[in-house]
């Protein structure tokens, strides 16, 4: 007779204790998973619903389903004469709307890398060692608090072409020689959005970021300069990869963030087709020209555009958020 | 392959002054071991020579040649963190690499050193491992490993085995008393608070205590001729008995210090006293003796003890073994 034997009881005890868990991990998850479905799930798969109908503000509750005739639909009209043309309408073919994805991406890019660079830069001052560091990250921070309408507004009036202090300035310094304006001019209008967007967001960056190196262990820089490594060498050698999973993780934020810009443009440069955004133009769709489903189709393929990018971002960035990068 | 010198060294942090001028001598291929409670400033001591904080006075010497201002790279030396200080996304091989290949020796060159040393230490197998796939042994040795393949002037090991359990610790330091004797002429410098650890590996100890030098010797001139207190109640597992009053006044001292082989149980005479508390530790026993001092006497026995606990008892210490020291604490 074998010592070890299972006792009958053994496994009913224990599925008990493996029961119990699982309920009480349910009654915790409850309440988060009725949150997610009320504000994220229910809203998406509406918009997803309406971007299927013909469906408008007035009369959304009697939208008819249409297809996907917001996105696509060719019809052909056979004239009199014998003559056809062919008429294709939806999203897809909307020169306005690819004008807005454009603008949206571009923007995307170049906030974020410009972002990230930037608050690379403040992370790591505010990584060494000096007085005051505490007041500065505190300082810092400023512009990530104000609430995007107000400093949308108080950049509106800087960048104004006749009163604002920003003309003023580089007048003085003979920087232009006429007044511009910044956020109404096409040529500058999209400037203005990247540049108030990073001065805003480079804090959040930075704080991320600095989050980052402070996980690094103090000895590994020791270990380095005992090793004779340049600083310059240290920072791409050893600090660089790993932060890496931190950043990579920032990077993700701000550019999910990015990409669904709103509220800057709307309020600095308003109907401008030049920084109009998919967040914008879907709005204006679905609100101004009372085309809820046209606009809910614009929604729904800002998602999909969305969901694309931080898939491929992650897949080439190997970023998984268990542990990090791979 | 150095002599280093420290002429009156010291290091402020601000306004705390933590190392108070320490002159001491370390002999070319000596294994010396700092030791002292924490905040002594052993670790700082270290940091010093290695060049990783800036003396704030005095001079530090290798060869003659002073080494202030040489950042820690041109001094020649190696270093192993108390938490090995690994770079945590290179590979073993990598890690032992790194410092060679910014240096721009030949690949072939640094193959030949890295797998020298890994043989030495037997991780050979692990080069292709993450820091973070190895055992806290493994890692030890790595850092170990990345010393080597430096081929260093002077080693230097901050508190190398306080990671490691009990076990591991035992291990690890042979690995190193080996390692010792395999790189004759290299000098080691080693930090540690654990004095079984100062006593297997010196040469010679520095015993520090507050930022300033309390002795300098072999293991067992500091064991045998400790200079104060400080040494005597320090170095040594169990503690020195150290007896005041009457019981020093007969020696014609302020205090008088004795180990516990040096005490014995005595059939008359002695000094008249209860056992409280006996560890057994198989080989020895360690019995614990109320004699009315300050703290109990501890007194050890070969084997099992044939007294029991509240047995009446007297103890005396082993003629010519008593340590006597002044009203400083100095030995007489």
């Amino acid at each position: 007779m074998s010592a070890i034997e299972p006792t009958p009881s053994d496994t009913p005890i224990r599925n008990q204790l493996v029961a119990g868990r699982v309920r009480s991990a349910w009654i915790f998850l409850t309440p988060m998973l009725v949150t997610l479905i009320i504000v994220a799930a229910w809203p998406l798969a509406r918009s997803i619903w309406f971007s299927l109908t013909d469906a408008s503000l007035l009369h959304y509750p009697e939208a008819k389903f249409i297809g996907l005739g917001n996105y696509y639909y060719s019809k052909t009209i056979t004239m009199d004469s014998g003559a056809t043309t062919t008429t294709m309408k939806g999203v897809l073919v909307d020169g306005a709307w690819w004008n807005a994805v454009w603008n949206t991406i571009r923007f995307g890019l170049v906030s974020v890398l410009l972002e990230t660079l930037l608050g690379m830069a403040v992370a790591l001052v505010l990584n060494a060692e000096f007085k005051g560091r505490g007041i500065v990250r505190a300082a810092i921070l400023v512009p990530w608090a104000i609430p995007t309408v107000v400093s949308a507004k108080m950049w509106g009036w800087m960048l104004n072409d006749q009163l604002g202090i920003i003309n003023d300035l580089l007048l003085r310094m003979h920087v232009i020689s006429e007044k511009i304006a910044w956020a109404a001019d096409a040529n500058y209008s999209m400037i203005a959005i990247v540049a108030v967007d990073t001065w805003k967001t480079v804090p959040f960056m930075a704080l991320l970021i600095l989050a980052g190196l402070q996980q690094v262990p103090g000895d590994v820089y020791e270990a380095a300069s005992i090793d004779g490594v340049h600083p310059i060498k240290v920072f791409w050698k050893i600090t660089l990869p790993l932060i890496r999973p931190a950043l990579m993780v920032a990077v993700i934020f701000r550019l999910l963030d990015a990409l669904r810009i709103f509220d800057l443009v709307y309020i600095l440069t308003p109907n401008s087709s030049q920084t109009k955004t998919m967040s914008v133009i879907s709005r204006e769709n679905m609100f101004d020209f009372d085309k809820l489903g046209y606009g809910s189709a614009e929604s729904t393929l800002l998602f999909l555009v969305l969901l694309v990018m931080v898939t491929l971002y992650m897949k080439l960035g190997r970023v998984n958020f268990d542990g990090g990068v791979q | 392959m150095a002599n280093i010198q420290l002429k009156n060294v010291k290091k402020s942090f601000g306004a705390v002054n933590v190392i108070k001028g320490v002159d001491l001598d370390i002999r070319q291929g000596e294994f010396m071991v700092f030791v002292g409670p924490s905040g002594c400033g052993k670790s700082t001591l270290l940091r010093l020579v290695a060049g990783l904080e800036d003396i704030t006075s005095g001079t530090l010497s290798f060869d003659g040649k002073v080494v202030n201002a040489l950042p820690p790279s041109e001094r020649g030396i190696a270093m192993v963190f108390q938490s090995y200080a690994l770079y945590p996304h290179m590979t073993v091989y990598q890690n032992m690499a790194f410092g060679m290949k910014l240096a721009k020796s030949s690949p072939d060159e640094i193959d030949k050193r890295v797998r020298k040393a890994a043989d030495m230490l037997q991780i050979g197998q692990y080069l292709d491992r993450l820091p973070k796939q190895l055992s806290g042994g493994q890692r030890q040795r790595v850092a170990i490993g990345r010393a080597i393949v430096r081929d260093p002037k002077v080693f230097l090991f901050d508190e190398p085995l306080s990671n490691l359990d009990a076990a591991l610790r035992v291990a690890t330091r042979l690995e190193i008393a080996k390692l010792h004797h395999a790189m004759g002429k290299t000098t080691m410098i080693y930090v540690t608070h654990d004095q079984v650890e100062a006593m297997t590996l010196a040469d010679r100890i520095c015993v520090l205590r507050d930022g300033l030098v309390e002795q300098v010797g072999t293991p067992l001139e500091l064991y045998e001729k400790p200079a104060n207190l400080f040494v005597a109640g320090f170095i040594g597992s169990p503690k020195m008995n150290f007896f005041n009053g009457n019981f020093a006044d007969a020696y014609k001292a302020h205090t008088i210090g004795v180990r516990s082989e040096h005490m014995e149980f005595v059939s008359r005479g002695g000094w008249q006293g209860k056992v409280i508390h006996a560890e057994k530790m198989g080989s020895d026993t360690y019995s614990f003796v109320d004699v009315g001092s300050a703290e109990p006497v501890i007194i050890r026995e070969i084997g099992t003890s044939r007294h029991d606990i509240d047995a009446k008892v007297a103890i005396a210490p082993v003629d010519g073994k008593v340590h006597r020291f002044n009203e400083q604490g100095k030995a007489i």
